[in-house]
This record gives structure tokens, C-alpha cells and sequence, in this order.
């Protein structure tokens, strides 16, 4: 029966649209894989020598004392990104197969998932550094399986914590609290979860706990979807109540209004939308890492500009990006509608100008830096809502990805959203002003090279009607094609 | 009114739909026949400009409809699904098809009023998205959203599928009432013979892309399709 099953997702993986792009597509695809796949080998291994060689420090030690927040943080993610297939057991109910294969089948599909794999990028590796560099084998053997074990227990947990968007801010608050009373020496939970992870390497008997807690973990899981395997209970979908809103303030704004108050709707009433609000809140504390002096590659003004486009631009990529695909699931009716394509494209750029300067006055704690800092901020602002903007939404334009409203998957970039067009026009997005302030900042001073980036945001601003055009131009032209695509679901 | 000429529509090499003539009057209520595959939905999708034509045209209003987008204002349609919105209320959406097609609040609300039967209380001020609606439900907000803005043309497909057998006969009278004002041209497809019988005035059967029939209605025309299909 898995072998069956097995063939399902083998077909449903090869014969989805994104796996019918071309022969050059897929080389890049895979060397992308493999630079990434690279990337991760090299800080597993790195991490060992640079631990030990710059900090003096056992890297074991370190890592174990580090590991808390690793699983925490890799925990956020999941139940931000990470979705269960329930939906796709559907079908199953009713043909005669044991409830308890097709749970176990669902079950074991999250076990192949991505977010479980991309930890033996770095764990694996770390792992053979460490029995090379002589520590005991089996110590290392018997902490690895342990590392493991709670990675699964991640995954477990979160089929279980699954749908309830509480938890995440609850998860991010309990990081957030953790890492400042540490910072400030108040507690150091550290101290005390270390203890447990070196245990691990030390010991030959605490990697069972973990073990043990997968195994039980597997066991309430899958009791409470055998239990709910059922289209009322486990398997509904939630419906909300649903109040009808009429923005009628938007009226006096003629069809901008009218895309205004759908785009609003789409942001607040679907799940994947949503996740664009999180991720602008993300981008903006991301700059962090770069003003705060933390990480010393990142202290130059080439990566300063970087950052600083995405401080404001976290909506401007993550929704811009996927214009006009938000519209997917009813793009037959817009295209038999006869929809101005100017207030269209308006609706979505003024959405993207109003968050960036809404990003822009949050992101005012960045004064806290310096003055310099926050005005890299607000050029980069200039220069997304002048540039970046156009841009993006003439990117989406050859993005031909249905979205799934109803699911939050693929926030981060899906990979069927690749597509070699849509990189070329993304470049500029961020290359072009970090070069162009490079270039003002050692050639002349860094107020010249804030200038010039902000003189290409305001000169980009005045080419606003001939990209929207250009834009319309693309919609027309690839009309047939885009509602072909749309028609499979993501 | 409506003209389709040599049109014909081919996927890797098998043709799906191939009309050489055809002509749809102003005001005609016309029917359209035929078994599954027989090229029905890929009429009303290349009348839509929505898919390509291999070959033809067609010519709505004047206008040649993959050329043009004036015929737009003219012709509204519900295909299937994707012809709605999901994540909006009833209400909402109603409203957004009359921005677009230039009618205000208080012209939807006496559209919507009129046919308050049609929707049987379960469509307006129910609390629910579109996409927590029944299909068949569903399908009322879509025929209805079909009527905003006095459209020349209007392109139904199955609209009694999935419908309630009330539902049908009060969808009945309403496309009668269309089919009778001589000003509207109202396009129907179906796999049910009766309905189509009941509520056109001229028939067109397709059978593997091609018209077979071409027929006025009249007493004879049920029996004659029926005689047809049952093969």
C-alpha cells in the first residue's frame, strides 16, 4: 500500500506546472541546490574550526550551549511555514484502506520534509569534523541520534500545535525574553538546557529521552488524527464569520478604490496574505544584524544599503512579488470584466508605497544608531517605493504561480515562483543601489552616495506611467498563457 | 450580433472544436448541446477571448473578440468558479462587479432585491465568504452577478448543474424573462435536454467539436434530441 502511495506523491511532485519549465531552468534549479547544499556543508564544518581557532572555545561545547534557541527558533519557523497534507487524504476516506496506513501515510510525509532535512546539512557534517578531530565516537554517534530525535519531535509538535497562530507569537515572545535576560545576566536558561545536550555526548543512556519522546510523541499523534479522521472534525477546514465591509471612505478614489478595497479584503481574509504582514515585521527588525555592529562582514556600507533596502521593503518583495497572481483563483472573471489595468496596478502600488512608509516611520528606532543609520533606511525607503516597486510588479508579471490563498505555504519564495525573467528584473532590486552608494560613498563621501541613491529612487518615480504601460503591455501578451497556468491549483 | 467563422480550436494535434459558420442573433435565447467533450465550455471560453483560436474568429457586437476588448462592457458570463471571488461576502462582491460595470450601491441593491426568491434566503446577509458557500449556492451568486450592469450578451455555463430542483424552475422563469426581451442575447449550455428545450429558441448540438443540429424549438425538438443522443 505505501508503494502505491509513494507513487501518488512521485507523480504529484514531476507533473506539477513548475516541473514542466525548461531544460535550462531545471540545471539552474539544480546547481542552486547544490550551491546551498555547499553553503551548509561548509558552516558545518566551519563552525567546528571557527569556534575553536577565533573563540578558544570546545566547539561542542558552545554548540550544546546554543542548541535551546536553535530548536525554539527552528520551531517558529515550522509553525509559520510548515503545513500538514491533511487536505490531500481526502480522497483516501472513503476507498477501502485502513484508517491507520493512511495516517501513517500522512504522517510520514511530513517525516521527508525539507524542514527536517536541512539540519543534517549542518549536522552531519559538524558531526564527522568532530569524530575527526577525536572526539569519542560513540559520544558523538549517540548526541547526533539525540539531535535528531528532537528534530523529529519538532515536527511532531507542530502537527499537533498546528493552525493556532497564538502559539507563534507565544514561541517568538518566549525568545524574545530568553535571549534579553540573558543578555542582561538576569537568567541564563542556557546554563541549564546545556547540561541536557552535552549530556547527550557524555552520557550513554540521555540520548533515550529524546528517543523516547519522539516515539511517544508519534504515538499521540497519530491516536488523535486516527480519532479526528474525519471531514467534521480533523480534516475541516475552519470557517470564520464573515461581515461585509464596504471601505465606502474609498469611494472618492474611482477604480483604485475599487481594486483598494478587494486588495484590503484579500490581505485580511486569507492566510497566505497574511503572511506578508509577518513578513514585513520580519525584514524590519532583519537590519538589526547589520547596524548593530553584531557580525563584522556585514559592517561595510555596500551590506549597510543592503539592509537597508529591506528594512521597509519586506511587504514591497513578499506581496509585490506575486502580482498579478494574488488574483489567481478568479483570474478568468477579471480577464471577462472590463477592469482599467491602471487602477489595477495602482490599487497594488499604492498598497506597497503605503507600507513601505508605514515601515519607514516603524523603523524609526533605528535612530537609536545614529542618524546616518535611519537616513540609509529612509534612501532605501526612496528607492523602493521609486524603484523597487516598479520593479517588483513587473517581475510578477512573468510570474505565472497560482497562489493558494487558503495556505501559507511558500511565503518565503516558492520555488515554482523561479523563473529566470523574474530574477534578471530582480537584480537591480537590490545590486544597483548598493552599488550606486558604494560607489558615491568611496568616490566622493557617504552623504553623496545617499544622495545619488535617492536621486534614482525620485528618477524612477517619474517613469511610473511608462513601466505601469509596459506592465499592461505584459498582461496583454501573456494573457493566454497566465489563465492557463492559473487553472492548476498551486 | 455574435459570428464565428472558421473557427477552430486544436490541442497537439487533436481538434476540439471546429465551426465553420455560425451566426447568433440579438435577442435570440440560444442553446447549447452536446456530450461531454463535445466542445461547449471551449466555445464559450474562445467567445471570451480566453483561450486561443488555432484558426477563425468570432465577432461580438461588432467587435472581433481577441482583438478588441470593447465587447467586454456588453457580455457578462459565469463559467464555473473562478468567475468568483472567494474571500468576499455576497455583498461585496455583487458591489464589485457594479463598480466595474459602472452601476452604484443603490442599483445593485434593486437588482439583488428583484431576485431575492431566486436566492431563497440563503445568499445575502448570511455571515459567510463566498468560498464557504454549497456549489450550488454558489452558483446563484454567480448567475445573479451575470445580471449586474444590463448586459447585451449573457454566457451561462450548466447553469442548472447543481442547482435545487426549485432552484431550476425559478432559473427557468428567470432566463425566460432575458429570452424575452428582445435587446438581450442569452447564451445556455447544458447536458439537460429539458431545461435547454424549456428555456432557448434556437438549439445548436455539438458533438466532437462540430454542430450536428442547428435547430428552432418548436413541439417536435425534444423527441429529435432526444432521438439523437440516445445512441
Amino acid at each position: 500500500m505505501f508503494k502505491k502511495f509513494l507513487m501518488l506523491e512521485w507523480k504529484a511532485f514531476f507533473r506539477s506546472a513548475s516541473f514542466r519549465t525548461n531544460l535550462a531552468l531545471k540545471i539552474l534549479m539544480i546547481f542552486g541546490a547544490i550551491y546551498f547544499t555547499l553553503i551548509f556543508l561548509f558552516m558545518g564544518i566551519g563552525a567546528f574550526y571557527l569556534i575553536k581557532e577565533e573563540l578558544h572555545l570546545d566547539p561542542l561545547v558552545t554548540v550544546n550551549q546554543f542548541l535551546i534557541y536553535y530548536f525554539l527558533f527552528d520551531l517558529i519557523m515550522r509553525l509559520f511555514l510548515q503545513k500538514i497534507p491533511v487536505m490531500n487524504i481526502r480522497p483516501l476516506l472513503t476507498l477501502p484502506i485502513k484508517k491507520s496506513t493512511i495516517v501513517n501515510f500522512a504522517l510520514g510525509k511530513t517525516v521527508l520534509s525539507f524542514f527536517n532535512f536541512v539540519h543534517c546539512f549542518f549536522f552531519v557534517p559538524f558531526s564527522i569534523v568532530l569524530i575527526m578531530e577525536g572526539y569519542d565516537i560513540v559520544g558523538v554517534i549517540l548526541w547526533h541520534i539525540g539531535l535528531m530525535a528532537l528534530v523529529y519531535v519538532n515536527n511532531f509538535l507542530n502537527i499537533l500545535l498546528n493552525n493556532k497562530d497564538y502559539l507563534f507569537l507565544i514561541f517568538i515572545g518566549l525568545v524574545l525574553v530568553l535571549g534579553t535576560m540573558q543578555y542582561y545576566d538576569l537568567f541564563d536558561v542556557t546554563n541549564y538546557t546545556s547540561v541536557f545536550y552535552q549530556g547527550l555526548f557524555d552520557t550513554r543512556y540521555i540520548f533515550l529521552i529524546p528517543v523516547f519522546l519522539l516515539i511517544a510523541l508519534y504515538a499521540i499523534t497519530f491516536n488523535f488524527f486516527k480519532k479526528n479522521l474525519h471531514l467534521d472534525t480533523g480534516l475541516s477546514s475552519k470557517h470564520s464569520v464573515a461581515k461585509t465591509e464596504q471601505y465606502t471612505w474609498l469611494n472618492q478614489f474611482g477604480t483604485i478604490g475599487t481594486f483598494l478595497k478587494n486588495d484590503i479584503r484579500l490581505i485580511k481574509r486569507n492566510k497566505r496574505s497574511k503572511t506578508t504582514i509577518f513578513m514585513s515585521l520580519l525584514f524590519l527588525f532583519y537590519g538589526l544584524l547589520f547596524f548593530a555592529s553584531g557580525i563584522e562582514s556585514y559592517d561595510n556600507p555596500m551590506m549597510h544599503m543592503f539592509a537597508g533596502i529591506f528594512v521597509t521593503g519586506g511587504f514591497l518583495f513578499t506581496f509585490g512579488q506575486f502580482v498579478p497572481s494574488w488574483d489567481s483563483a478568479y483570474y478568468p472573471l477579471m480577464m471577462t470584466q472590463n477592469i482599467p489595468y491602471k487602477g489595477y496596478l495602482s490599487s497594488k502600488w499604492w498598497l506597497i508605497v503605503i507600507a513601505t512608509a508605514v515601515s519607514t516611520v516603524a523603523a524609526s528606532f533605528y535612530l537609536y544608531f545614529g542618524l546616518e543609520v535611519y537616513l540609509v533606511i529612509v534612501v532605501g525607503a526612496i528607492y523602493n517605493i521609486g524603484v523597487n516597486s516598479h520593479l517588483v510588479l513587473l517581475g510578477g508579471a512573468y510570474t505565472k504561480t497560482p497562489v493558494d490563498l487558503g495556505s501559507s505555504k511558500g511565503a518565503f519564495g516558492d520555488k515554482k515562483a523561479f523563473n529566470v525573467k523574474t530574477m534578471l528584473i530582480s537584480l537591480p532590486k537590490l545590486l544597483l543601489p548598493m552599488i550606486i552608494y558604494a560607489l558615491g560613498y568611496y568616490l566622493i563621501n557617504p552623504t553623496t552616495g545617499l544622495a545619488l541613491v535617492a536621486l534614482t529612487g525620485i528618477l524612477g518615480f517619474a517613469l511610473k506611467n511608462k513601466v505601469f504601460n509596459l506592465i499592461e503591455r505584459v498582461y496583454k501578451t501573456e494573457k493566454y498563457k497566465t489563465l492557463e497556468a492559473y487553472k492548476q491549483k498551486a | 450580433m455574435i459570428q464565428a467563422k472558421n473557427l477552430s480550436k486544436t490541442y497537439n494535434g487533436t481538434t476540439v472544436l471546429k465551426i465553420d459558420h455560425l451566426e447568433i442573433q440579438q435577442g435570440e435565447s440560444f442553446g447549447l448541446v452536446g456530450n461531454n467533450g463535445a466542445g461547449k465550455t471551449t466555445f464559450f471560453s474562445l467567445l471570451l477571448d480566453l483561450i486561443q483560436p488555432t484558426t477563425g474568429e468570432i465577432v461580438n457586437n461588432g467587435f472581433r473578440v481577441d482583438h478588441s476588448e470593447s465587447w467586454k462592457s456588453l457580455t457578462a458570463s459565469f463559467l464555473d468558479e473562478s468567475f468568483l471571488i472567494g474571500y468576499l461576502t455576497p455583498e461585496e462582491y455583487f458591489y464589485f462587479i457594479g463598480d466595474l460595470r459602472g452601476q452604484n450601491k443603490a442599483d445593485v441593491d434593486a437588482l439583488l432585491q428583484k431576485y431575492e426568491e431566486f436566492f431563497n434566503g440563503e445568499i445575502l446577509n448570511s455571515k459567510k465568504y463566498i468560498r464557504d458557500f454549497s456549489k450550488g449556492n454558489q452558483k446563484k451568486v454567480g448567475i445573479i452577478a451575470t445580471l449586474i450592469g444590463n448586459p447585451k450578451v449573457i454566457i451561462l455555463d450548466e447553469p442548472f448543474a447543481n442547482l435545487d430542483p426549485t432552484t431550476q424552475f425559478r432559473l427557468k422563469k428567470i432566463i425566460k424573462e432575458l429570452a424575452d426581451n428582445p435587446e438581450i442575447t442569452v447564451l445556455v449550455s447544458s447536458h439537460d435536454l429539458l431545461h435547454t428545450v424549456e428555456v432557448s429558441n434556437r438549439i445548436v448540438a455539438l458533438q466532437k467539436g462540430e454542430i450536428v443540429k442547428d435547430i428552432q424549438t418548436s413541439s417536435e425538438t425534444l423527441e429529435e434530441l432526444e432521438r439523437f443522443f440516445a445512441v
